[in-house]
């Protein structure tokens, strides 16, 4: 390699390195501090940075005070049903909106642009009061309620099923196919990429949400991970490495499933992201 | 001419209506009446046993406006969104053009800055609170170390704000990456061999080319950057309590909207900051658009 080639790529990775050391190291953190007791954590002099032993200890009480299979039980209900939800409803009104001819189709569209473009905040307080008249609050349902459609998500498929060729579908109505046959024989198939994207989306949004379940679902069985964290930290004030370890228990699963499909996570989030 | 609505074209449209109706009663519930809703519910007073609104017309805007801590907010808002746009912004920029191309790790890097975007906020918000820890926190031990002073990076009211931008530049970068990385490689090579037999350093084809002609994802990432970061609670929620010396100098509108609506139950001034708001955000989503021709290169 020549040397004017060499300098430049050292520097380029050092950046990238640093940039990735913190990006890491406070999750690092959170696990080195998950295993500690908490004179170690607060110890300063000599400063520690493993812990003496790793014994589960801190896990143990977390685990024993909290609920926490009911916890992940209410997150993935929550979840799934918004995936479900949203991508039946969207794909089906984004086919519509991107193929098919109707009266009102513009203004309808309009409804779905207008939504997308208000503060999500103006929604939470008559969502509120619905759920709450019906008397639904603490439910599952109550954490799926907001995400039971999505302007986003038929505004994403919408931009996918635009971008597909004509021909197949003149294909299938030429075999015979009606509408509602070529909508799920032949497009859905071909918006496969779109519907993992708006998948993804959509549960990560679903898991990181924190006030809709702290507002609706008050009571400690019925809440998600991120709303438990909120009350753990709140009841638990200034024991760290239990705080660490409630929120590595809280954190796991959609890393390791990020881990595992990251492919599809960060190329989801780039084409969702950028048909915005 | 007279039009016949033929019986192809009417089951077109019947067609068309089944599938849209869903998402369009479930938008008309869940959002489009809850607009009216909230402007409607502005104007009344929440009694304070439950039931009871009060009809009070405009007091909860005159309310708003000799309110401090309303302005506070506003403030602090804007405050928040000026530092973690434009630092996340540029920080992502740089790294998505030192990845472009064939840098060796690139999927490694890209995996590990994305990591952030998949934690719960307030799981991350919490390890942050732990890393500003004023005693025990592991960056003032280092300062320590370095023989600097302590600071209180989550009570002192001229930090706090910069602290919670930290946590949200921090958060944000890998997202920002990943879109600009996709916009990158829509950029044809042949201009960089181009300027390269020109002999254009680096530095400049950045700004010659790369820049003018990732514009189009950089105004979309702008765009939903500020309204990201204008709709911020889950950090500031996390790390400051009402109770906190730096409440003042960090409580964002949305925060404010949820303390008003949903800890002290006034659901009329709660609405009434969600208005204002909407019209910020209104106003900010009108600007970017009117300037978005000045800058923005469409190819």
């Amino acid at each position: 390699m020549p040397a004017n080639r060499f300098w430049p790529r050292m520097t380029a990775h050092i950046l990238l390195i640093a940039c990735a050391a913190a990006m890491f190291l406070p999750f690092l953190w959170m696990v080195l501090t998950s295993f500690k007791t908490v004179a170690e954590s607060t110890s300063l002099n000599p400063f520690v940075v493993f812990p003496s032993k790793w014994k589960p200890q801190n896990y143990v009480e977390v685990l024993r005070q909290n609920d926490f299979l009911r916890l992940y039980w209410n997150t993935f209900a929550m979840m799934a049903i918004r995936v479900l939800c949203s991508i039946l409803f969207s794909a089906m009104a984004a086919y519509a909106f991107a193929r098919l001819n109707f009266p009102g189709r513009n203004f309808f569209f309009g409804l779905v642009l207008f939504q997308m473009m208000v503060p999500t905040q103006i929604f939470i307080i008559p969502q509120y009061l619905m759920v709450d008249a019906i008397g639904m609050r603490n439910t599952i349902f109550a954490l799926v309620f907001p995400g039971l459609v999505s302007a986003f998500g038929t505004f994403l498929l919408r931009q996918f099923f635009m971008g597909l060729p004509k021909e197949l579908e003149e294909a299938a109505k030429l075999d015979g196919c009606n509408i509602g046959q070529t909508f799920v024989r032949v497009m859905l198939p071909l918006a496969r990429s779109g519907l993992v994207a708006l998948a993804i989306f959509t549960a990560l949004f679903a898991f990181k949400d924190l006030m809709w379940p702290m507002i609706v679902n008050t009571s400690s069985s019925a809440a998600t991970l991120s709303s438990a964290l909120a009350k753990i930290q709140s009841a638990y004030s200034v024991n760290y490495p239990e705080l660490m370890a409630a929120s590595v228990i809280a954190i796991w699963p959609m890393l390791l499933v990020y881990v595992v499909f990251q492919k599809q996570f960060i190329e989801g989030i780039a084409t969702s992201g950028g048909k915005l | 001419m007279h039009r016949r609505i033929s019986k192809q074209m009417r089951n077109e449209w019947y067609w068309g209506w089944f599938l849209i109706a869903p998402t369009i009663l479930g938008l008309i519930v869940l959002n489009i009446i809850p607009i009216f809703q909230s402007f409607y519910l502005s104007f009344f007073k929440s009694g304070d046993f439950g039931k009871g609104n009060v009809f009070v017309g405009l007091d909860n805007y005159r309310k708003m406006a000799d309110d401090p801590q309303v302005w506070h907010a506003v403030m602090n808002t804007f405050l928040h969104a000026l530092m973690v746009v434009p630092f996340s912004i540029a920080i992502a920029l740089v790294l998505a053009v030192l990845l472009n191309g064939k840098r060796k790790g690139k999927s490694i890097y890209r995996t590990i800055y994305f990591i952030p975007m998949v934690a719960a906020p307030a799981a991350i918000t919490m390890v942050w609170k732990w890393l500003y820890n004023s005693q025990f926190g592991l960056i003032n031990v280092l300062l320590a170390k370095l023989g600097l002073p302590k600071v209180e990076w989550t009570s002192n009211p001229d930090i706090a704000l910069v602290s919670i931008a930290v946590i949200g530049i921090w958060s944000v970068i890998g997202y920002n990456m990943v879109l600009f990385l996709a916009g990158l490689q829509e950029i044809p090579k042949d201009y960089y061999e181009a300027s390269d037999i020109d002999g254009a350093g680096k530095v400049r084809q950045f700004f010659v080319i790369t820049l003018p002609l990732v514009s189009p994802t950089l105004f979309f990432v702008l765009v939903t950057s500020i309204i990201q970061a204008m709709q911020v609670f889950d950090v500031i929620y996390m790390m400051i309590e009402v109770t906190n010396p730096a409440y003042d100098k960090t409580v964002s509108l949305v925060y404010l909207f949820y303390n008003n609506s949903f800890k002290y139950s006034d659901k009329g001034y709660g609405s009434a900051i969600v208005m204002l708001l909407l019209a910020i955000i209104m106003i900010m989503t009108v600007i970017q658009t009117k300037t978005q021709k000045k800058w923005v290169n469409y190819m």
